[in-house]
C-alpha cells in the first residue's frame, strides 16, 4: 500500500480493501521504524491520528466519505495544528502548542484527511537544503549523504520515501518546487492568494503560499481542490471562484503554446538537467504542443531584489517572538532588553538571524529608498516580464534547480551559493504566479524535475499539463532504491 | 524680549466600533486583563489581520466633519518597535497614504475672534495594550485587551498660539467625534488622548523654535497646564542662555511640571513599509457621498442653530453643542417646556453642578430630561418658586419621581392666595419696626432697594413658598401706604 497514491488509495478504502484505522496504523509504524534514516518528521501525532481515522471510519460507514475521506497527510511544521505541537523548525517555538487549527490543516480536517504528523523544514521556512532546522538536517531518501532541498525538505523525502502518501508544503522562493524536485516528486505552488494564509507561521507574508506535495498531478488536484478558496480570515486570498480541478485533468494539450526562456537555459546550468528539461518539452510536442523561445529579460535581478523583500518582511514577521507571550524564554532575564536579546540569541538560529538583520537594515532610515523601495520596483519589472511573455505563450517551461541535490553541508558555509538555488523558481514568487515541479527524469541516479509556470489562476491547467505527462511517462512513478517494501 | 507660543496637537482618538480594528474581539472597556484578547491580538504565530469596515466609516465620517479630503486609497503600514504591551512587534497604522487628508476646523481665540486650525491629516490605526508595572514583584503584567482597539490619530499643523487656544481645538475635536458618535469621548478611560508639540519663538520670527512633545495628556485642564508650564520652563531655559533640545517629555499633573522621557538621539528606527497582510484599502465617491448624507447636524451648525432657533446666547450655545448627549438633552428639554432660556439655565447650572460633583457624564445624569422638564413647567405655571425647585430638584436627583410627586408630598406648592400673603406681610411688618422706620424715612429712590430686606422675610416666614412676584407687589403697596 506503500507505493499506492491517495487516488488508488481511496479506491482501496472504499472498496473495503482495509480501513482507516488500518492505512493509518501501518504508515505509522512505517514511519516510526524508517524515518530514524530521513528525519523527515519533527512530531509524530499517533493519538490524534487513530482518533481522527476513527472518526473517517465511522464516517464512511455512514455513507458520507469524501474521495479524502480517511487518507492519511502529513503537514508542514508551520502549518498550525490544534493540540499538535508546532515548531516551524526552530527552537522558538520547540514548545509552542497551538490553540488553533490553520485554516487549511481545518479544510482538510473537514474532508475527513488524518494527519499522521509534523514534517521538518528549515527554521522558518529559510533555507534550500532543510540544513537550519534546529531538529536536525533531513536526508534525501535518493542518497542519504545528500540534502533533500528546503524548505520544505521533510514533506518532499516523506513522500519520496513513502512514509505518507501526501503532505503540506509552503513556497516562498521555491520551498515547495525545489525540494520536490530533488526528491523526484510533484510539487504545486498556486497562485499567492489561492489558498489561505491563515494560520501558516509567516516567513514573507508577500510571497508565501501552501500548497501540495504528492506523487501525482492527480493527487495534486484532489488535495488543491480542497485547500484552495477564499478565507474570511486572510484579507490577501483570493475571491476568485475555485474550479473543479480534476475535471480538466484530461483535457487535449494539442496547440498548447509552451514557452521556453532563453534565460533558464543558460550557462550555469548542470547539462544533464537542461537536456531532461529538453527531453520533457519534446514529449509535449508530441502531444501536439508547440515550443518558442521567449525571454524573461530581468530573471538575474530577482535573487537580489527577493533576498532584500522576503528578509524585510521577514524581520517584522518574527519580531513577535520576543519570550514575552509564549515559545522560548531565556532563563532569569535581568531586564526587558536582557529578555529580548537572549531570548532571541537563543531561540534562533543563524541563517534566521542573518535573514532578520538584512532585513532590518534594508528597512532603516536611510537606505530604504536604496533597497526596499528599488527592490519593490524591480519586482514590479520582473512580473511585468512574466505578464508579457504570457501574452505570447500558454505556459513557461523550465528547470526547476541548477544543480541536482547536493551533498549535506557542501553549501553551508556560502550563503549566495545557497541562495542561487533558487534563481528559477523565486521569480514566480516575485509575480505570483503558479507553477508546479514534476519528476523528468535523472542525472547520475538523482532526480530532476520540470517547472511548469502558468498565468494567474491557472492551477487547473498546470495540473492538467503535469497529469498528460505523467499519462506518457513513469518518471514520476520511480521509487528510491532500498526503500523496505510492505 | 516678547515670546510667541506655536502648539500643535495629535490627539487619539479610540473609535466606537463593537469590535477591534483587525479582529472579532471585543473592544469594552474594564474587562478582567487579557480577556478580550483574541488569537490575532496575542498575535500568535499564523494569525492574520482582517480589517473592520466600520472603522473606516467612523474614520471618513470624521475626515467629512473636518473639511477634509478623504483618501481614495488609503494603505496600512507596519511601525516596528519591540515592546512588551506590543503583541506583534509593531504597530499597524498608516503613513504615507492615510485616510484622512488635510483638511481644518474653526476654534474661538482669547479674544473672541475665530481661528482656523489646519489639520495636516489623520490616520488609522491600531492601540497597544498595557503595561502593568504594580502588584508583579519585579515583573511587569501585560493587559492586552486594548490592543488593537481602533484610534484615529489627528494631527494638526502648529496652528495654535496659546494653551487656550490648544484646549479650544482639543474641545472642539471632542465636540465632533462625540457628535458624529465615533468616539464615547471618556477621556478619564483614555478614549481621547493628546500629544502637545509646543515651541516658542521670539514675537515677529518666521522660523519654528525647537519643540518638545507632551505626551499622552487625557483632560482639557492638564492641557493648558502641561503647555503652560512647558512654555515657561522653555522661555526660562532660554533667557538664561540655553536651548531647548528635541525630546518627548511627560507632564505630571501633581507636581506641575514636564520631565524628559526620552531624547530624539534614543528615538526609534520605526522601519515603517506597507503591511503585506492587509490589501490598500479603496473606496469611490459614492461610497464618501453615501457616508455624507448620514452625518449628524455637527455642533457649529447646531450652535448656530441653537441662537437662531432658541434665541440663546453664543456661550449657552457653545456649551450646549459642545457635546452631542448634553445637546440632545437640552433639545428634549426645550421641547417639553417650550422654554430654552430655562432649560439652559437648568442644564448649565443645577444640572451640570451636580454632575460635576458626582463625576457623570450627561448620559448617566440621575435626572432624565423627561424629569427636568417636569421640574421647569411647575416653575412656568406658577406652581412653584424657582427657589423651591432647586429643592425640588435636588430630591429628584437623589430620589427619583417626579416634580409633580415631590410638590404634592413635601407641600411646597406656591401660596397665590393674596389674604395669605397679606397676613404673612402685615406680621414681618409688625415685627420690623425700625426696619420700616428706616424705609419711611429714606429718599424714594433708595426704597426699591430695601424692599429686598422684606422680600427675604416674607419668603422666609412663607418657607418660600410665596408667589415673589406677588410679594414683591403686595409689600410695595402696604409699605408705600405708610411713608
Amino acid at each position: 500500500m506503500f507505493n499506492l497514491t491517495l487516488s488508488e488509495l481511496s479506491q482501496a478504502l472504499s472498496r473495503g480493501e482495509y480501513s482507516s484505522r488500518e492505512l493509518t496504523q501501518a504508515f505509522l509504524d512505517r514511519i516510526q521504524s524508517l524515518d530514524t534514516q530521513y528525519n523527515s518528521f519533527i512530531t509524530i501525532s499517533e493519538e490524534q491520528a487513530i482518533e481522527q481515522a476513527k472518526a473517517a471510519d465511522a464516517i464512511r460507514a455512514a455513507g458520507k466519505a469524501t474521495r479524502l475521506t480517511g487518507l492519511p497527510i502529513a503537514h508542514k511544521d508551520l502549518f498550525c495544528t490544534q493540540g499538535i505541537r508546532t515548531s516551524c523548525g526552530s527552537k522558538m517555538l520547540d514548545n509552542f502548542i497551538s490553540p488553533y487549527n490553520a485554516t487549511l490543516v481545518e479544510r482538510l480536517n473537514q474532508a475527513g484527511m488524518v494527519t499522521l504528523g509534523k514534517t521538518n523544514m528549515d527554521e522558518f521556512a529559510m533555507g534550500s537544503s532543510n540544513e537550519s532546522s534546529y531538529y536536525g538536517a533531513v536526508k534525501n531518501p535518493w542518497d542519504a549523504g545528500r540534502v533533500p532541498g528546503g524548505s520544505s525538505g521533510g514533506s518532499a523525502a516523506a513522500v519520496a520515501a513513502r512514509l505518507i502518501p501526501a503532505s503540506t508544503g509552503s513556497d516562498t522562493g521555491g520551498s515547495i518546487r525545489q525540494p520536490a524536485a530533488l526528491c523526484g516528486i510533484t510539487g504545486l505552488k498556486p497562485t499567492y492568494g489561492r489558498i489561505s494564509r491563515y494560520g501558516m507561521i509567516a516567513y514573507a507574508s508577500s510571497f508565501d503560499q501552501a500548497g501540495p506535495m504528492t506523487r501525482t498531478a492527480e493527487d495534486a488536484a484532489l488535495l488543491l481542490q480542497a485547500m484552495a478558496g477564499e478565507d474570511p480570515l486572510d484579507s490577501t486570498s483570493s475571491t476568485q471562484a475555485v474550479p473543479d480541478y480534476t475535471s480538466t485533468l484530461n483535457d487535449n494539450l494539442s496547440g498548447l503554446r509552451i514557452g521556453l526562456p532563453k534565460e533558464f537555459f543558460a550557462e550555469g546550468t548542470d547539462p544533464l538537467i537542461l537536456q531532461r528539461v529538453q527531453e520533457a518539452v519534446a514529449e509535449f510536442e508530441k502531444m501536439g504542443a508547440t515550443v518558442k523561445e521567449i525571454s524573461l529579460p530581468n530573471t538575474q535581478l530577482s535573487i537580489p531584489s527577493y533576498y532584500i523583500l522576503a528578509p524585510a518582511e521577514a524581520s517584522s514577521n518574527l519580531s513577535r517572538f520576543d519570550g514575552v507571550r509564549y515559545g522560548h524564554r531565556c532563563d532569569t532575564p535581568k531586564d526587558l532588553e536582557d529578555l529580548y536579546k537572549r531570548t532571541r540569541a537563543e531561540g534562533f538560529g543563524a541563517e534566521v538571524k542573518r535573514r532578520i538583520m538584512v532585513g532590518t537594515y534594508a528597512l532603516s532610515e536611510g537606505f530604504y529608498d536604496a533597497y526596499y523601495r528599488k527592490a519593490q520596483q524591480i519586482r514590479r519589472v520582473i512580473q511585468q516580464d512574466f505578464i508579457d511573455a504570457l501574452n505570447e505563450v500558454d505556459v513557461i517551461m523550465a528547470p526547476v534547480t541548477p544543480c541536482s541535490a547536493f551533498h549535506l553541508g557542501e553549501k553551508n558555509s556560502d550563503p549566495v551559493s545557497m541562495y542561487m538555488e533558487d534563481i528559477f523558481t523565486l521569480s514566480l514568487n516575485l509575480a505570483g504566479l503558479p507553477g508546479i515541479s514534476i519528476p523528468c527524469g535523472f542525472a547520475d541516479h538523482l532526480p530532476v524535475g520540470l517547472q511548469v509556470i502558468g498565468n494567474y489562476f491557472a492551477e487547473g491547467k498546470l495540473l492538467n499539463i503535469a497529469h498528460q505527462y505523467q499519462q506518457v511517462t513513469a518518471w514520476h512513478q520511480q521509487a528510491p532504491a532500498n526503500l523496505s517494501e510492505d | 524680549m516678547e515670546w510667541e507660543v506655536v502648539i500643535g496637537l495629535e490627539i487619539h482618538v479610540q473609535l466606537a466600533t463593537n469590535t477591534k480594528i483587525f479582529s472579532g474581539a471585543s473592544t469594552a472597556f474594564g474587562a478582567e486583563p487579557n480577556t478580550q484578547a483574541c488569537a490575532v491580538n496575542l498575535a500568535l504565530p499564523g494569525t492574520l489581520p482582517v480589517f473592520n469596515e466600520n472603522a473606516l466609516r467612523m474614520a471618513i465620517m470624521f475626515g467629512l466633519a473636518v473639511n477634509a479630503e478623504i483618501g481614495k486609497r488609503s494603505v496600512f503600514e507596519r511601525k516596528n518597535y519591540f515592546y512588551p504591551d506590543l503583541p506583534k512587534g509593531y504597530q499597524t497604522t498608516q503613513l504615507a497614504e492615510p485616510i484622512v487628508g488635510p483638511g481644518f476646523i474653526d476654534i474661538e481665540t482669547d479674544d473672541g475672534d475665530t481661528r482656523r486650525v489646519r489639520i495636516h491629516h489623520a490616520h488609522l490605526e491600531e492601540d497597544a495594550g498595557k503595561s502593568l508595572h504594580e502588584d508583579f514583584h519585579g515583573m511587569s503584567g501585560i493587559d492586552l485587551n486594548r490592543a488593537g482597539t481602533p484610534l484615529v490619530e489627528i494631527v494638526s499643523e502648529p496652528d495654535m498660539r496659546s494653551s487656550k487656544e490648544a484646549a479650544a481645538y482639543a474641545r472642539k475635536i471632542h465636540a465632533i467625534v462625540t457628535t458624529l458618535g465615533i468616539c464615547d469621548g471618556n477621556m478619564a478611560e483614555g478614549s481621547m488622548r493628546c500629544d502637545c508639540n509646543v515651541s516658542i519663538r521670539p514675537k515677529g520670527q518666521e522660523t519654528l523654535g525647537t519643540r518638545t512633545e507632551l505626551k499622552n495628556i487625557n483632560s482639557f485642564r492638564f492641557i493648558e497646564r502641561a503647555i503652560d508650564t512647558e512654555v515657561n520652563r522653555q522661555i526660562d531655559l532660554i533667557e538664561d542662555g540655553g536651548r531647548v533640545i528635541q525630546e518627548t517629555r511627560l507632564y505630571d499633573p501633581d507636581k506641575n511640571e514636564t520631565r524628559s522621557m526620552r531624547s530624539k538621539e534614543e528615538a526609534n528606527d520605526y522601519r515603517y513599509f506597507p503591511c503585506p497582510d492587509l490589501l490598500p484599502v479603496v473606496i469611490d465617491d459614492t461610497y464618501i457621498d453615501n457616508i455624507r448624507a448620514s452625518l449628524p447636524e455637527l455642533p457649529d451648525a447646531r450652535r448656530a442653530r441653537f441662537c437662531e432657533e432658541y434665541g440663546l446666547s453664543e456661550y449657552d450655545a457653545g456649551v450646549l453643542s459642545s457635546d452631542r448627549a448634553q445637546a440632545d438633552y437640552f433639545e428634549t428639554v426645550t421641547g417639553l417646556t417650550q422654554s430654552a432660556k430655562l432649560s439652559a439655565n437648568w442644564i448649565t447650572g443645577e444640572l451640570a453642578r451636580l454632575l460635576n460633583q458626582a463625576d457623570l457624564t450627561i448620559q448617566q445624569s440621575r435626572v432624565s430630561a423627561e424629569q427636568l422638564a417636569g421640574l421647569i413647567n411647575r416653575i412656568q405655571d406658577e406652581t412653584i418658586t424657582g427657589k423651591i425647585a432647586k429643592t425640588v430638584f435636588e430630591i429628584l436627583w437623589n430620589e427619583g419621581g417626579t416634580a409633580d410627586q415631590i410638590i404634592e408630598t413635601q407641600g411646597l406648592k406656591q401660596v397665590n392666595d393674596t389674604g395669605a400673603i397679606e397676613a404673612a406681610i402685615d406680621q414681618v411688618i409688625a415685627q420690623c419696626s425700625p426696619q420700616v422706620e428706616q424705609y419711611i424715612q429714606a429718599e424714594p429712590d433708595k426704597r426699591g432697594k430695601m424692599l429686598g430686606f422684606f422680600m427675604g422675610q416674607v419668603m422666609k416666614l412663607t418657607q418660600g413658598k410665596a408667589n415673589p412676584g406677588q410679594v414683591q407687589g403686595l409689600l410695595k403697596q402696604k409699605l408705600d401706604q405708610r411713608c
